[in-house]
């Protein structure tokens, strides 16, 4: 091997090398970026129990915990942790918020997928973002500020601040998610359906609940729960709106307390390591599970579209 | 050569203006505060006073901490709310320098920060605070007793209707229940409320719409014409009405005011603290004397509060 | 020629119900952001001014303006972006170049998903379960943030995932059989070609960061804590700070005798900042869009 045979040899060799380490560091760090979505939901989990799980496994009776209605967890005499009621309030609030938002959200991203101009898609679109953009604790003084006397006003009712207040704010709130999400699964329907209705002489009305609807159910479904999903962990707005009252609600106009409310509202103030700070962070497992099922279910339903497809 | 370094060299600079933003950012407050030390050579270097506790009390704190910036600017106060429970649960930490809270400490806690800190908490009174009951403005009440107060919160409490306390024409009203508004469960003014009104080991009736603050508190009331709620008197505003308040039905209801909480007239008034985690160190034991002087004792009574009798 | 039978009338008629019928289910989203806008707008016009953005809050907070808060708010953003950027950014491009279809791929899009659905209030739980208390940063902005940051991850991975997705493959082909590796090639090919579709998602990610309340309550936000006006490094990290939407929440619920508006002028500045971070990043995206060559 001559000399600047050598000498070249040596180059290639060190460049390689050079860019290969570097490029095995890069590669290395994005595999781990990468894998930490996974981490940090273990660590939220892992976390948020290793907070609770003192008292989760000792001392707290689970049935009475779940299925009673009483939430004492200061009393000085007879501390009681049930969060019955606000389990309840949770999902009065959340259902009542969906029974508007569906309706809306659906027909919305129905609109703006199939009858709208592309200008007007596109100006809708937009304003859905901002809707989506409002923060939680602004939607929550709005509650309070301007809805509150509102309903009042407007139903004859005592106290405006109740479930109808914040199923309203938060139907708002998960509107947008429903539109965007119930678009892309309207989108995916394949234009020949729409051709072939059309040529069977149906009119958009026709084509919308007799094509669109079953051949859109999964992903309009997804989007459903999405916006549930959303509901369910909504903190500041039903924090503010709903009243924060432990009750089990007779009508729409009774106020309420949600699960993430009084965590939001009660953490601050329970001193680290006590039963009730434990306690707290066991509803916060217990929220993590519904919205980890409501997620879930929601991605296996979109999966299953896309499987089909 | 070139060729192999260029990449490298471009992301060394990418590299270093990343770390010299992180830098500046860590480091924002060190130059900010050598600035300071310049600027306030005498008194020496800028020392912080954290101070966290009661959210009766944040208003009162924030007021001296505003006011005590401008009398020594080489202290900065730190305020921070979340209730009576969070200022004793950071002085157990040790984490607060000053925890405020409208109740005393309870002798266990005293043993828990005893443990922690190694000395005992030390205890100063700073002000006193009349537990006002207020209603709708349009409500024609003007009067309750300590034992009808009971009855509308207590768990076992029998009053649930306006009639039951004699008012029947409730302008505005929607039907006739009482809408109780209390305060989240861990607030001074709810343990407080609770020992003093409803008495020893007892527990609020469930469904009272339970506010963040007694600000919150005040405005849903305004809003409310059924509503009846508790508060500071500092958070009396002209929306709502403050009833007087008699200890046993038939007694003189007394107005809750500043002369009324000092000679112990008012049945339902009580001491505001702040605790120190063992003596206090220079600069903190200062500030306490501010508070304790007239200077401090005047934003007492400017923020609605009832100053300290000594003056 | 057609002719206009009855039955035809009736069909356009269902047409012409139908698109009304949808388009005003539309407007019943279009017209509550008009109004709650303009709503606030009007009461908080009394208050809005350059001075209220550049003071500190007075008199108990009952004065002044919101300084503070601004400040702080700017430094929880920034930094947790800081830190869920680049991660954010790497993770989409270890999903949309690197992964295989496998169990860990479907994995970690499922942990994804999930994180984006995790409660915000379980995301304070955590920040103060592992930053506050189990790494010993305690309430500071730096705990705040970080807590910020993983909240907002999964956004950022959605949509810098979309963005690399929006390069054609043939890019990337051509440049691998110039002899690029995977690694130059993104960095040279992938990365240019998407990164304006990747700013624009980290900037609506600014949005959604200020407006968190929940999350920064427990891990570093205060009540009230003095700084000097104008002065931009008024913070350290591991302060605790004010944030905009913090302020907003103790200002309607704990401070009294505040002027009408304030609460009002709160949420409009901490509306118009999202909105108009907001504004930004979708007109960036329609230009995109508009100048994409293939």
């Amino acid at each position: 091997m001559t000399r600047i045979g050598r000498r070249r040899a040596e180059v290639w060799f060190r460049r390689l090398s050079w860019s290969r380490i570097g490029e095995a560091v890069i590669e290395n760090l994005i595999r781990l970026c990468g894998i930490s979505a996974v981490l940090f939901v273990f660590g939220i989990f892992l976390f948020v129990f290793r907070e609770g799980a003192g008292f989760l496994f000792d001392g707290l009776d689970i049935e009475k915990f779940l299925f009673t209605t009483e939430w004492y967890p200061t009393s000085r005499s007879n501390v009681r942790y049930g969060v019955g009621a606000l389990i309840v309030g949770t999902f009065s609030v959340t259902v009542l918020a969906m029974a508007i938002a569906v309706p809306f959200g659906l027909g919305a991203a129905i609109f703006v997928s199939e009858f709208c101009g592309k200008k007007l898609r596109e100006a809708l679109k937009i304003v859905i973002e901002l809707l989506a953009a409002i923060p939680s604790v602004v939607w929550g003084f709005i509650g309070l500020s301007v809805m509150n006397p509102l309903i009042q006003k407007v139903f004859n009712v005592p106290i405006g601040l109740n479930v109808f207040n914040g199923a309203i704010l938060l139907a708002l709130m998960s509107v947008p998610i429903m539109v965007s999400i119930g678009e892309d699964a309207l989108k995916a329907v394949p234009d020949a359906y729409r051709e072939a209705a059309l040529a069977l002489g149906a009119t958009r009305w026709q084509i919308v609940y007799r094509v669109l609807l079953p051949a859109g159910k999964n992903g309009l479904l997804a989007a459903v729960l999405l916006g549930v999903g959303r509901a369910v962990g909504e903190t500041m707005a039903v924090l503010m709106a709903t009243g924060h009252a432990v009750n089990i609600p007779r009508t729409i106009f009774d106020p309420v307390r949600t699960l993430t409310a009084t965590i939001a509202a009660e953490l601050g103030e329970a001193p680290v390591g006590s039963d009730h700070y434990q306690v707290l962070f066991i509803i916060g497992i217990l929220l993590f599970s519904i919205t980890f099922a409501v997620n879930l279910t929601a991605d296996l339903v979109v999966k299953g579209i896309r499987k089909k497809q | 050569m070139r060729m192999l370094n260029n990449p490298w060299i471009k992301r060394a600079a990418i590299a270093a203006v990343v770390s010299t933003v992180t830098l500046s950012f860590g480091c924002g407050k060190k130059s900010g505060g050598e600035k300071g030390v310049t600027e306030t050579i005498k008194s020496g270097e800028k020392k912080t006073i954290q101070n966290i506790g009661s959210d009766t009390m944040v208003n009162l704190a924030q007021a001296w901490a505003e006011e005590y910036a401008k009398i020594d600017p080489s202290v900065s106060v730190e305020v921070s709310g979340g209730g009576s429970g969070i200022g004793i649960a950071a002085l157990i930490n040790g984490t607060a320098d000053v925890a405020n809270a409208s109740r005393r400490l309870e002798p266990e806690e005293i043993k828990r920060a005893k443990a922690q800190t190694g000395d005992k908490p030390r205890e100063y009174m700073v002000a006193y605070d009349a537990i006002s009951i207020f209603v709708h403005k349009d409500n024609p009440l003007n009067e309750i007793s300590v034992d009808e107060l009971a009855e509308i919160y207590k768990e076992t409490g029998k009053i649930t209707k306006w009639s039951q306390l004699g008012v029947t024409q409730l302008p505005g009203a929607k039907g006739d229940d009482i809408i109780r508004v209390n305060r989240q469960n861990n607030s001074g003014t709810y343990h407080y409320f609770r020992e003093a009104v409803l008495g020893h080991n007892s527990d609020f009736k469930s469904g009272s719409l339970d506010m963040n603050g007694s600000k919150d508190v005040i405005d849903l009331v305004a809003k409310t014409p059924n509503a009846i709620a508790y508060a500071g008197l500092g958070y009396a505003t002209e929306a709502v009405k403050v009833l007087k308040v008699s200890k046993k039905k038939g007694e003189p209801a007394i107005m809750p005011s500043i002369a009324t909480t000092l000679d112990k007239s008012y049945p339902i008034a009580r001491p505001m603290f702040m605790y120190t985690p063992g003596e206090p160190p220079e600069h903190v034991k200062k500030y306490l004397d501010w508070i304790h002087a007239d200077a401090g004792q005047r934003v007492v009574e400017i923020s609605g509060y009832i100053p300290l009798p000594s003056r | 020629m057609f002719v206009t039978t009855p039955f035809v009338r009736q069909k356009e008629r269902r047409e012409l119900f139908a698109k009304i019928f949808f388009g005003l289910m539309a407007a019943a989203m279009v017209l509550p952001l008009v109004l709650i806008l303009t709503h606030l707008v009007y009461q908080a016009w009394p208050l809005l001014s350059w001075e209220f953005l550049s003071t500190n809050p007075t008199n108990g907070m009952r004065r002044g303006g919101i300084w503070s808060a601004i400040l702080g708010t700017i430094y929880l953003v920034g930094l947790s972006l800081f830190v869920s950027a680049p991660i954010g950014v790497f993770a989409a491009v270890y999903l949309n170049e690197y992964a295989r279809d496998n169990w860990l791929t479907r994995i970690i899009n499922l942990a994804v998903v999930n994180l984006a659905g995790v409660p915000s209030i379980v995301h304070a739980l955590f920040g103060l379960g592992a930053f506050v208390l189990f790494a010993g940063i305690g309430r500071s902005i730096l705990a705040a943030s970080l807590t910020l940051a993983i909240m907002t991850l999964p956004v950022i991975i959605a949509s810098t995932k979309e963005a690399l997705g929006a390069v054609p493959r043939s890019f990337r082909e051509a440049c691998w059989n110039l002899g690029a590796t995977r690694w130059q090639t993104i960095r040279r090919i992938v990365l240019p070609n998407s990164i304006s579709g990747i700013l624009t998602g980290v900037i609506l990610q600014v949005s959604r960061t200020a407006g968190e309340t929940a999350p920064v309550m427990f891990t570093g936000a205060v009540f009230f804590k003095k700084i000097e006006e104008g002065e931009l490094f008024a913070y350290a990290i591991t302060d605790q700070c004010m944030a905009l939407s913090m302020h907003l929440y103790t200002v309607t619920t704990q401070v009294t005798n505040t002027p009408e508006a304030l609460p009002y002028a709160i949420a409009v500045v901490l509306l118009a900042t999202v909105l108009l971070v907001n504004a930004v990043s979708i007109s960036i995206r329609v230009y995109i869009r508009s100048r994409k060559k293939w």
